[in-house]
């Protein structure tokens, strides 16, 4: 357990530019343990740039991600591993491995760690299957065969397996019809309730957003221009952030149109 | 007059991006090589990939080196009768397939048909983002996609030139006997009399080489793709486009280095 006053992920001055365009700027954001911190934006704002610096698969130009308070750019390789190791991520159109099937997929990591073996993994891969409501027979099936939302319950299911401290969700609910995409948020709600994980998700769904989060942030041109509870999202008194939940036209977000 | 002034500017631009691609690629494959004495091992990756290598481009190598056989039996026979000199059709054939185009043109056929699958199948993984996943569940992709379909090809492209050594002589031993007049008996002493196992064994290890560089194009190239489904129909171009031209530039090489006298 961390002091109260650790954030279990601190995100200090972070910046990533491609090229000449800055997509993330001077980024400061902490995520206490525990808790769900929601980030909205629109489209190419940087959302995911954001997750795939923390996550490691992109290197940030400059600034400092922490998990624990440890700066991962200070410590070795393989602790940086091991705590990478601790985050669960769910993808914005799921990544399955079509080369496998629905139960190899969601046992991935609990194999590669080589402490499990094939028949154990197995069986937890159809435990953790039935914690999103999906039948052990769907294990047998390949991703290609299965539906947009079995697609996501599999991988949230491959998100969890290995009980993270630490679940990132790009973009949950996208693609589905409200009813699904409220059923995958009360999977995510559930999920990351019973393994006490800390959580970011990332979204423009504003209904998912109230649902998943209890923070919320919003990023517009690389800078994070709100931060606050969730449930302020819809009253936020910020100009940006309310044009962008109620989906205004006019306001200070002017889109940049080609004529 | 600004475009006869940045020529130089632009040559040299062009010298550089391709010097880096070639120095990306080798260390791309250095590092996927590398993997091979690291454990894990993916044991169950490297077999299929390595059945898909020799066993299901067996028909079609197989097919190329029977017909170029007979092809350069008849080839051979119509240039030497001018010189009467036609009893050399076998050892002609016989050096011609084994040393040549057995390895180039195996070669050839699988970075059409393999080295086209590698890269569209790890194309589609990066840009669907399963390549990242793999990242997050612990596991290295150049170990887990790379390092397993370089020792396929290292190992099952010799299997694969072997194969074609053998079906490339039959062709021309078939179109010998069957309708140049040759005797099946002194064509076959004259075969076995000629072979030299040194040019079976480079054959091999052309063979090797050319089987490394298919893996290698068709991972490097499937590996960085990104901008969907155009830019993985890119990658597996470029994958065939740069396997074959590596080939013929290394056979070539390989030539120089192990036949030349």
């Amino acid at each position: 357990m961390l002091s109260a006053d650790v954030p279990k992920i601190r995100v200090r001055g972070l910046r990533k530019a491609f090229g000449d365009k800055v997509v993330l700027d001077s980024i400061d954001l902490d995520v206490a343990e525990g808790t769900s911190m929601v980030v909205i934006g629109g489209s190419g704002s940087g959302k995911s740039v954001l997750l795939k610096c923390i996550l490691g698969l992109m290197k940030p130009d400059a600034g400092s991600i922490e998990i624990d308070g440890l700066n991962l750019a200070d410590i070795d390789s393989a602790e940086r591993e091991a705590a990478r190791g601790a985050i669960g991520m769910l993808f914005q159109n799921g990544a399955l491995f079509d080369s496998l099937t629905v139960w190899e997929n969601v046992a991935f990591g609990l194999m590669a760690t080589g402490r499990v073996s094939r028949a154990d993994a197995r069986a937890q891969a159809a435990a953790v299957l039935a914690q999103v409501g999906l039948a052990a027979s769907v294990g047998d099936l390949s991703p290609a065969e299965l539906s947009g939302g079995m697609q996501k319950r599999v991988g949230l299911a491959r998100a969890i397996a290995s009980q993270p401290q630490i679940l990132f969700f790009d973009e949950p609910t996208t693609g589905l019809d409200p009813i699904m995409g409220a059923v995958i948020d009360g999977l995510i709600v559930d999920c990351v309730k019973r393994l006490g994980s800390t959580a970011i998700a990332i979204t423009h769904d504003m209904a998912s957003a109230a649902r998943i989060g209890d923070r919320a942030a919003m990023l517009f041109g690389g800078r994070l221009v709100w931060q606050g509870a969730a449930d302020q999202l819809l009253d936020s008194g910020n100009p940006m952030v309310d044009q962008f939940t109620h989906g205004r036209r006019d306001g200070p977000i002017q889109m940049e149109l080609r004529k | 007059m600004n475009a006869v002034i940045d020529l130089p500017g632009a040559l040299g631009r062009l010298v550089l991006v391709f010097l880096g691609a070639i120095g990306n690629t080798v260390l791309f494959g250095l590092n996927g090589l590398s993997h091979l004495v690291r454990p894990p091992f993916y044991g169950r990756l490297f077999w299929r990939s390595f059945i898909d290598f020799a066993y299901f481009s067996l028909p079609v190598v197989a097919m190329t080196a029977i017909f170029s056989g007979m092809v350069i039996a008849l080839q051979s026979y119509t240039g030497f009768a001018r010189y009467g000199a036609t009893s050399a059709v076998a050892n002609i054939v016989l050096i011609s397939v084994v040393r040549e185009l057995a390895p180039v043109l195996a070669g050839l056929m699988v970075a059409g048909r393999v080295g086209a699958a590698m890269a569209a199948e790890l194309g589609t993984m990066r840009v669907t983002d399963q390549i990242d996943a793999l990242r997050t569940l612990s596991t290295d992709p150049m170990k887990y996609l790379i390092a397993p379909r370089l020792l396929a090809g290292l190992l099952a492209l010799p299997l694969l030139v072997l194969v074609a050594d053998i079906l490339g002589v039959m062709g021309g031993f078939i179109v010998a006997t069957a309708k140049l007049g040759f005797s099946a008996h002194s064509y076959l002493t004259n075969s076995i009399n000629f072979l030299q196992w040194n040019d079976v064994s480079l054959s091999l290890v052309k063979a090797a080489v050319f089987g490394l560089l298919v893996s290698l194009m068709g991972c490097y190239h499937g590996f960085h793709s990104r901008g969907g489904a155009q830019g993985v129909g890119a990658a597996t171009t470029s994958a065939v486009v740069s396997a074959s031209i590596l080939i013929l530039a290394f056979d070539y090489v390989l030539t120089e280095v192990f036949f030349a006298r």
